[in-house]
């Protein structure tokens, strides 16, 4: 991972980042219109309130869209590797990688789930694998 | 319909300049002025970005003028789109009465672009999306090509076809970047440097130096003036997102930036005689034509491959040869207008379309981050 790549939290951010520790992937729920929400806000994008609570996401969703990156932003960066947008099943849409596939294997909609990448700064970056039945 | 007008447009040099991007800027801004039959004195509205963080303010510093009203919108490409709005309501608000709208950059002879794009680390992107490494803004749009061949059944020939037809034009440009060269075949493009799939390095726009300016004044002045008024018959946009993960890819923007254009013009995309569109990516012309709804969605594979886009044909697209042929400073919306209004007044030599009375350029930003629509039209 390189140095310029890695994640700053802030106060909304921290408890989010410190969970990836424990391999737990957050997402904001909110306290008075249920909604779900992924990247961490201050307030919720549905209603307005600032009364969000932490949950953890199934881990479990469906490739939104990917693509396989050919020349790195990094020249310390090793490609080929696997951009995807996953939509999880318990609503939000994240930016992530999809780990140890085969291109063969890749196409929108297939199914995956969640895994970890260690980074160097402690934290866990949640990635996913394509889901072979 | 606005009772405001384009009086005049022109590039600074273009491609390779070795030019700083300042002298860019004094070149378009008075070569516009110029075409106009204006000078700098005339000038008191100034709308640019891409220069500093007080852009309308550092290139008025520049050129030694102190405007009444000025613009720094940042939404990239699509800025300059927006800017011709802004003037227009500029202009009726008796807040200015000439405007210049302008960019310029020197991203080739300065190696200023970068793979990555630019990261600011306090922003929600930094934290939760760039650790994974995409490309920005290739990328997202490689996500949205790929989304679009899934749901339409098209295969990267079909994304290829819009550059195929970008070089054709190209050909017939002497200001364009690929001009003298080869056409451009589908294989070519298929077999390409792979960048970010399904985009190939010949899916992706130029990267060079390049700039433009057009003179915005009210239609009364402007029938005074040099050259016959282009009229700025409506305008809309959209603003949708800045992360990689927050909206669907597809639509995009240009559906609801297209619809408020229409609205405005009180016309259809079946008046629209020559089509500019922003192409940073062959997929971006795929989805705007499909969003502005000039073809249904899957369609604008097919509309790109037939006569209909080329010369001769009913709605001539991309007619200068675009970003991925003509000229890509980084934010390439001012040169659609410059086109349009060329094509309008007739004065798009071996390209001329036949005699178009309507013009519909849409700059788009980001990553399909920011829309723009304008249309333009002949004074008759």
């Amino acid at each position: 991972m390189i140095e310029e790549l890695l994640p700053v939290p802030d106060e909304v951010t921290q408890e989010w980042w410190d969970a990836t520790r424990e391999s737990r992937l957050l997402l904001q729920k909110c306290n008075k219109c249920q909604h779900v929400q992924h990247y961490p806000r201050a307030m919720c994008v549905s209603c307005g309130e600032f009364d969000l609570a932490w949950i953890s996401s199934s881990g479990n969703g469906a490739v939104d869209s990917y693509t396989v990156v050919h020349r790195a932003p990094h020249p310390d960066l090793e490609t080929p590797y696997v951009i995807a947008r996953i939509r999880l099943d318990d609503g939000p849409t994240l930016l992530s990688r999809i780990v140890d596939a085969d291109e063969a294997d890749l196409s929108c909609d297939a199914r995956v789930s969640l895994a970890w990448q260690e980074i160097p700064d402690g934290y866990r970056l949640p990635v996913f694998r394509i889901d072979h039945q | 319909m606005t009772a405001a007008a384009i009086v005049g447009v022109a590039e600074s040099d273009l491609g390779v300049t070795g030019k700083s991007i300042l002298t860019l800027q004094a070149q378009a801004i008075t070569r516009a002025l110029t075409d106009a039959g204006l000078s700098l004195s005339d000038v008191d509205g100034l709308a640019t970005s891409g220069v500093s963080r007080f852009s309308a303010t550092q290139v008025a510093d520049y050129l030694g003028i102190q405007p009444a009203w000025s613009d720094s919108t940042f939404a990239g490409g699509s800025a300059y789109e927006m800017y011709v709005a802004r003037a227009a309501q500029a202009i009726a608000a008796g807040q200015a009465s000439v405007v210049v709208v302008s960019f310029a950059s020197n991203q080739r002879s300065a190696k200023s672009r970068r793979l990555g794009g630019i990261v600011e680390s306090h922003t929600p992107e930094a934290q939760f999306e760039t650790p994974y490494g995409p490309l920005y803004p290739i990328s997202y749009y490689a996500m949205a090509a790929q989304r679009y061949l899934h749901e339409y059944g098209a295969t990267p020939a079909d994304l290829a076809q819009v550059a195929v037809l970008a070089r054709e034009w190209a050909l017939m440009n002497p200001k364009a970047y690929r001009y003298g060269s080869e056409p451009l075949t589908v294989d070519e493009v298929l077999g390409s440097t792979m960048v970010s799939t399904p985009l190939t390095s010949a899916d992706c726009c130029l990267v060079t130096d390049g700039g433009g300016a057009v003179v915005i004044t009210s239609l009364e002045r402007a029938r005074d003036l040099r050259k016959d008024p282009i009229r700025i018959l409506g305008y809309g946009e959209a603003t949708t997102n800045t992360s990689m993960s927050q909206v669907p890819l597809l639509p995009t923007g240009a559906r609801e930036s297209g619809r408020r254009a229409f609205a405005a013009a009180g016309l259809t995309p079946s008046d629209v005689d020559v089509i500019e569109l922003y192409d940073s990516f062959t997929i971006t012309v795929l989805l705007s034509l499909e969003a502005l709804g000039f073809c249904a969605p899957g369609e604008a594979a097919s509309f790109v491959s037939s006569a209909q886009a080329r010369l001769g044909g009913r709605q001539p697209l991309n007619t200068s040869g675009g970003g991925l042929s003509y000229c890509h400073p980084g934010q390439y919306g001012v040169l659609l207008l410059v086109e349009a209004v060329r094509q309008l007044r007739g004065e798009a030599g071996e390209r001329q379309v036949d005699n178009p009375s309507i013009a519909l350029a849409h700059g788009t930003g980001g990553i399909l981050s920011t829309h723009a629509t304008v249309i333009l039209g002949v004074d008759r």
